[in-house]
């Protein structure tokens, strides 16, 4: 029996302004389980980048969790996380127990401090030995294909692709059990795109993370590496699946445009053609009524546009909010 | 019948005042476009793809080699004001950035009406020349009642890319450069833009090059693929020989690198 890392139930963050709120994740709930990599896929505004700030506790201002409860299993119990007060957060959970791996390393890195200053401050910030932490800094590093030397440097002086390598190997020092990696590998070219993939599944096997959260647009990098994929559209999880079913066969309409539209060299694809979902994604301050996918929706009903559809089993190992595939339609 | 021939394109950037260091853009170059034929530029970034689609579109001067189009050598036989708006008439760019194309100050359809004005047999009056950019925009599948009068924030970013095309539709251009014009658009509009530059190209023979770094899109829409690498074209020919037997290392290690939908990368 897989044994459940994370639970996330009904969760709502929404960013909260003066006047309106972004419904940017509106009730999602799921598990991560222990070993395996969750890749959660979309298009940009869907809410992804919200979901990786809930799952690793980042809510300030003007993100605030409305409702739901995110729980976390540590040391073998599990702790409400989301109920943790920040400074909790920062010495309980982060580095230790989830990390994260933004999407451009460029940006994490401040670029007038050396690469070892960010392992002392882990050290401080977790009242660890300065010595030993770097000591085991530089065997990361060479772990994941980069000269322990480079420690010593400015990040400018590295290339993009070893950059994104060094803010993993910093990330990751401490063996947490949770990686979130939001979109890490759209900003490098394919051949360095390929070299991360490599690392990331590395870390994994070795047991320094346990879990892997990879957030992309790009759903052949996913499929690459992930057991289940989650797809959200305008804040909602429409479907959650494992790999291989969600390939054979994508249940919810939103899903199979966005397969339709994946541009990869391979035959099949030149035979199949290429798919296009009329219309935008819905404005997440005033999203459509019913299911929010209904504007775009091939296949509408009436019912689509009153009620919202629950995320349910439809298969084992599918879970699908969509009405096409429910006794309530009739 | 060649609609555009590239021969032996060279581009040497010079830097520096004392010290002049020389890089090579682009190497050597040659290759042929035909009437109503798609092919791709692909390369990463730095290989001298869009510096190859700026000499063509005529906006930098080649170092050497010729760019014949339609017969004419383009940087020299295009000699007056006339011929040169013949040629910008004739051959028509489409960018990646659909928000750096339009001026903020200006409603989007000033575009289309300086592609009016740019028309050898423009209409008699305001109102047809009225009519034609409506019928240009019900074309590409805009409603000209959503975006005539509006400005440029107010459309999203793949409507911004279709009015680029309605553009099209209005000059009716032998060619067509379009330098990663869905880079920056959601996946499922991109295929909406696609099928548009596919029917150009079935209506009007149109031809077109598309310059990216995405070899699925490239094998997906082209007749003809050239990889760009450091400059020069290491590796050339149909779709299916680019993707499926590469003979050189750099094409090679590119197909295996990209993820695919169908198959795993090997050693992950």
């Amino acid at each position: 029996m897989e044994q459940v890392l994370m639970r996330i139930e009904n969760a709502k963050a929404y960013y909260k302004l003066e006047k309106i709120s972004v419904r940017a994740v509106d009730g999602v709930s799921f598990e991560i389980f222990e070993d395996e990599v969750i890749g959660v896929v979309g298009e940009s505004g869907c809410g992804k980048t919200t979901l990786s700030n809930l799952i690793s506790m980042n809510i300030s201002k003007p993100l605030t969790l409305v409702e739901g409860k995110v729980f976390m299993k540590i040391n073998g119990n599990f702790e409400e996380i989301s109920s943790m007060s920040r400074e909790e957060v920062k010495k309980k959970l982060w580095g230790k127990e989830i990390t994260i791996v933004p999407q451009s390393a460029m940006n994490a890195l401040m670029p007038t401090i050396r690469m070892a200053k960010y392992v002392e401050h882990l050290a401080q910030s977790h009242e660890l030995n300065e010595r030993e932490l770097l000591q085991k800094a530089e065997k990361r590093f060479e772990e994941v294909g980069l000269n322990p030397l480079w420690l010593k440097r400015y990040p400018f002086e590295l290339s993009g692709g070893m950059r994104q390598r060094a803010v993993i190997a910093i990330a990751t020092i401490l063996n947490p059990k949770l990686l979130i990696a939001d979109e890490p590998t759209s900003a490098l070219d394919v051949v360095n795109q390929k070299v991360f993939l490599k690392v990331l599944m590395q870390l994994k096997r070795m047991g320094v993370v346990r879990s892997i959260i990879f957030i992309t647009h790009d759903i052949a990098t996913v499929r690459q590496i992930a057991d289940r994929m989650i797809v959200m559209y305008a804040g909602k999880i429409v479907e959650i699946s494992t790999m291989e079913k969600i390939l054979q066969r994508p249940f919810h309409p939103y899903t199979q445009g966005l397969f339709n539209s994946v541009l990869t060299p391979e035959p099949e694809i030149r035979k199949r053609g290429i798919g296009v979902i009329p219309g935008a994604p819905p404005n997440l301050i005033n999203p459509p009524n019913g299911c929010r996918f209904h504007p775009r929706c091939p296949h509408v009903m009436e019912l689509c546009k009153e009620r919202e559809p629950k995320l349910r089993e439809v298969e084992e190992g599918s879970k699908v909010a969509c009405f096409l595939y429910s006794e309530e339609r009739t | 019948m060649s609609r555009l021939v590239v021969e032996n394109l060279t581009k040497i950037f010079t830097l520096g005042f004392f010290s002049r260091r020389r890089i090579e853009a682009v190497k050597n170059v040659s290759f042929e476009v035909k009437e109503g034929e798609i092919v791709s530029l692909v390369g990463e970034s730095g290989s001298g793809k869009t510096t190859t689609a700026k000499m063509i579109l005529r906006l930098i001067h080649p170092t050497g080699g010729r760019i014949i189009f339609e017969g004419k050598d383009i940087w020299k036989e295009l000699k007056d004001h006339e011929s040169i708006k013949e040629f910008r008439r004739k051959v028509h760019a489409i960018f990646q950035d659909p928000f750096a194309s339009y001026n903020p100050f200006y409603p989007v359809e000033r575009t289309l009406w300086q592609a009016v004005n740019l028309l050898e047999k423009k209409p008699s009056n305001k109102k047809e020349a009225l009519e034609l950019i409506k019928e240009s925009l019900v074309r590409v599948g805009i409603d000209p009642k959503d975006i005539l009068g509006k400005y440029p924030h107010q459309i999203s970013g793949g409507q911004k890319q279709r009015i680029m095309i309605a553009r099209c539709w209005i000059l009716r251009p032998l060619l067509i450069v379009a330098d990663e014009p869905t880079s920056m658009i959601d996946a499922s509009s991109r295929g909406g833009i696609i099928q548009l530059l596919e029917e150009l190209r079935e209506e009007q023979g149109t031809s077109i090059i598309f310059i990216t770094h995405d070899l699925g899109l490239a094998y997906y829409v082209s007749d003809n693929i050239f990889v760009m690498k450091d400059g020069e074209i290491v590796e050339r020919g149909h779709p299916d020989k680019v993707v499926l037997e590469p003979t050189h290392e750099y094409s090679k290690l590119l197909v295996d690198s990209i993820p695919k939908l169908y198959r795993k990368l090997e050693g992950l």
